[in-house]
């Protein structure tokens, strides 16, 4: 990775034009070529430094649901436990955490009422109790990293 | 399905990477580019974001912090506020506490390349913003088992 595909990065995570030439527009806010930039952002993907070059949505103003949740898991089980989890194919990640709660998994699904559905779901595979933690407010949803 | 639902679809795994990404998108999906482009231009609301979407680990972040603060209820939005302004700070939310074993009701992430470089930034953080009488707890990921992107086809609101 060099000072090109740094810039890309630090720049192209806010946003991107809606226009007839997108690509032409950005990268000459970038001072390169149209080429380069499809070129670079092609290459960053191919290495898996972005995992893709599109839209986030908000879920919950497509009508969706969305949550996050966690598990407290007994350490002889958590594999076993995480493939359940990770079957749904309505939870989106799941992180192992240095906790008593120690399992984390955001649960989104395209019917708000779906949600407590899969909770439901999983404590049955799992026979956990789930600690659903919808969001009440978001304070920031900027998640921009500098590279 | 309605077209913003096939557009909302249609681009949520990527954009074509040609010159004129929306014409092919259109191309795929029976709309003009103009279409597409007007289309896109009024779902800004529902898009969070548009460009790229970063692998953390791959790029060297791997200390992921979560940091939950059990704020009193009617300090928790301007403490939110205060939080998600900060430069390391990536996300920020309220969230609903589960008593009694669970009582923290603001989340914030920290991403950082080193656990030791997180926890740096934590203490300037209660530093400057005054949150050393606030109870906080730092969960860092151990291992990531699945990130995808949710996947949307059929929400409701898109139907337009």
């Amino acid at each position: 990775m060099d000072a090109i595909d740094r810039k890309i990065i630090n720049n192209l995570q806010g946003g991107f034009p809606i226009s007839e030439r997108p690509y032409a527009d950005a990268a000459k806010q970038l001072g390169i070529t149209e080429n380069v930039l499809i070129d670079r952002i092609t290459q960053l993907l191919e290495q898996g430094m972005l995992s893709r070059f599109g839209p986030m949505y908000h879920a919950e103003r497509l009508g969706g649901g969305l949550t996050l949740a966690a598990l407290c898991v007994p350490e002889a089980d958590f594999e076993e436990v995480a493939a359940q989890v990770n079957a749904f194919p309505e939870v989106a990640h799941n992180y192992a955490r240095d906790h008593e709660l120690n399992m984390w998994f955001v649960v989104a699904t395209e019917l708000p009422e779906r949600i407590d559905e899969v909770i439901s779901e999983i404590e049955a595979q799992t026979g956990l109790s789930v600690y659903n933690m919808p969001k009440q407010a978001e304070y920031y949803i900027g998640l921009q990293l500098k590279v | 399905m309605s077209s913003n639902q096939r557009l909302i679809e249609a681009i949520q795994g990527g954009l074509p990477l040609v010159s004129r990404p929306y014409a092919a998108i259109g191309e795929r999906i029976g709309m003009s580019e103009a279409e597409v482009i007007t289309r896109l231009s009024d779902l800004r609301g529902v898009i969070k974001r548009l460009g790229v979407v970063v692998c953390h680990r791959k790029l060297g972040y791997r200390a992921n912090a979560m940091v939950v603060w059990d704020v009193p209820d009617e300090e928790v939005a301007d403490v939110g506020q205060q939080l998600g302004q900060l430069e390391c700070v990536t996300l920020c939310y309220h969230r609903a506490r589960h008593l009694p074993d669970w009582p923290f009701n603001l989340f914030c992430m920290i991403h950082g390349k080193e656990r030791n470089r997180v926890l740096d930034k934590l203490d300037s953080l209660v530093e400057q913003c005054h949150l050393s009488h606030i109870h906080h707890e730092v969960l860092f990921s151990r291992h990531c088992f699945k990130q995808r992107g949710a996947i949307y086809s059929q929400f409701a609101a898109a139907e337009r």
